[in-house]
């Protein structure tokens, strides 16, 4: 990442969708809650709410932002833990990968089930 | 022949010795470790919905239990700390919050570990606290 | 005027009289060239007051064992060559007074994250070399001789803007304490970084976006998270962290 984008620009993106993130997250807790929680953990009602557009787009949006923001914090970890040109360009596109593999497979789960095909 | 002193992973680690920035230093990595490992496993765990009504109820069952709800009594903790904190530090690395440089007098206080950045980083430890009893309350609707 | 008090002859008795207060002082020991493991050597040293732990540890290197291997010149924390570890945190040796450290017991070893030469005495080559990355002079087209007005002014606000920070006197503590140093010695470190910001946060130098480009990198100015280690162990109030903060906001956009 960091041989394609400025650290600060990748920065400015781990800020933003920290904050971002935060107030979906909220939404997405608050909706649990309102609706009790053990009834929120139904097989019906969790179907319920994928299949409603907009809390859809709610979760989607924060797969993409968490999972930037969680692997981008684990490569700087990870980068400042050992050094090497070899190991730090694994980490940095190791962590892409895995963030791609895990938005990829969070939204194969919202897409099937916002559509209904459970 | 001269050998290195890196203290390494130990010496980063270590929450001691430095005051309440550094605590929140290791809190704010490990929460964030922390909400990671949490959000890969979500992820995974909501993924059974595909398999089905059985397959969502069994995946319940491993973790409704009270080992699952004191872990994710956890991870509320650490969402709150880390969330808190994490706006101390984006307001502070912007730059705000310190006052202006100035020519420092003995006996040399910084100001950078000023009362607003520790009062922030308690305030944030104890939101987290509350929003983990509050979570564990909802869990159990008491 | 100085105001003159008589002093009774108890008082001076009191004040001259040397004191029985004694520690265990606790030297680490390593040739890197020679020996396999670090070994302490315990001696017990009396003390004042006002004894400094460089005093001790010259006394022990003076009448106990000569070999003891210590860096030090001015003895008043202007050289910045006595950093060491004390009682588990990086200090000067010759700014901390023993009788501060409130322990019968003090174990001084060479400062972390940094290459070990022999016994207490660390290599700085590294720091120095960062130091230099970052052009730690003021840039500009013209000179103080070129130019026409001669020398180029500025008033006491331009001057409060970077003075603190150019206080470093490069002792290498903030390095020491800092966590991210402590598995990264790629990161340019609090001392480099608050020098950065002391030059360009001074109006007559015209090197911002040079030194910017230089710590915006992997291994630059976001390797800080802002532990303020770095800042509580400064002896000279510089508070690297908040330089490091403040020449941040260049980057994020908030400063111009």
């Amino acid at each position: 990442m960091s041989s394609i984008m400025r650290e600060s620009h990748i920065m400015k993106i781990h800020y933003l969708t920290a904050l971002v993130a935060v107030g979906f997250v909220i939404i997405h807790i608050m909706v649990r809650v309102m609706q009790g929680f053990s009834d929120s953990l139904l097989f019906d009602n969790v179907i319920a709410n994928y299949k409603s557009i907009p809390y859809a787009i709610v979760l989607e949006a924060m797969l993409i932002l968490i999972s930037v923001h969680g692997f981008n914090g684990l490569r700087i970890i990870l980068l400042e833990i050992k050094q090497g040109r070899v190991y730090e360009n694994a980490v940095t596109y190791g962590c892409l990968a895995a963030m791609i593999i895990l938005i990829a497979y969070g939204s194969r789960t919202i897409i099937m089930a916002s559509m209904g095909m459970v | 022949m001269e050998k290195d002193r890196k203290e390494g992973i130990k010496g980063m680690a270590n929450p001691g010795r430095y005051g309440i920035e550094r605590v929140a230093y290791w809190l704010m990595r490990i929460t964030g470790l922390g909400l990671l490992v949490y959000f890969i496993g979500h992820i995974y765990e909501t993924s059974s919905l595909l398999d089905g009504k059985a397959a969502w109820n069994s995946m319940l069952e491993l973790t409704q239990t009270t080992e699952g709800h004191i872990f994710l009594a956890l991870v509320i903790g650490m969402c709150v700390f880390h969330t808190g904190n994490g706006i101390r530090l984006m307001i502070a690395e912007a730059g705000f919050g310190f006052g202006k440089a100035r020519r420092p007098d003995y006996p040399y206080t910084p100001s950078s570990l000023n009362m607003k950045n520790k009062l922030c980083i308690y305030v944030s430890i104890g939101l987290a606290a509350l929003a983990m009893m509050y979570g564990l309350g909802v869990m159990y609707d008491v | 005027m100085a105001a003159i008090f008589p002093v009774s002859s108890q008082e001076k008795h009191e004040k001259t009289k040397p004191s029985t207060k004694s520690i265990t002082l606790r030297i680490s020991k390593f040739n890197p060239g020679k020996d396999h493991a670090t070994t302490f050597l315990e001696f017990p040293v009396s003390y004042e007051k006002w004894t400094t732990v460089l005093d001790a540890i010259l006394e022990v290197k003076n009448y106990h064992d000569h070999s003891i291997g210590v860096r030090y010149s001015c003895r008043q924390a202007m050289c910045g060559s006595c950093g060491m570890i004390i009682n588990g945190k990086p200090k000067l040796a010759c700014f901390t007074k023993i009788s501060e450290l409130d322990s019968d017991v003090v174990t001084v070893e060479p400062m972390n994250n940094f290459p070990l030469i022999r016994d207490l005495v660390v290599g700085f080559e590294r720091m120095f070399s960062t130091h230099k990355r970052i052009k730690p002079y003021i840039i500009r087209e013209d000179s103080e001789i070129s130019s026409g007005a001669k020398e180029f002014l500025q008033t006491p606000e331009d001057v409060e803007k970077y003075i603190q920070f150019s206080g470093c006197i490069k002792c290498g503590l903030c390095n020491s304490a800092c966590p991210t140093m402590a598995v990264d010695s790629t990161f340019i470190g609090p001392q480099g970084l608050a020098q950065a910001y002391r030059y360009i946060a001074d109006n007559r130098d015209q090197g911002k976006d040079e030194r910017l480009r230089i710590i915006d990198e992997r291994h630059g100015i976001w390797g800080c998270h802002f532990a303020g280690s770095c800042s509580q162990v400064c002896p000279k109030g510089v508070d690297p962290a908040m330089g490091i903060q403040l020449l941040r906001g260049y980057l994020l956009g908030y400063r111009k």
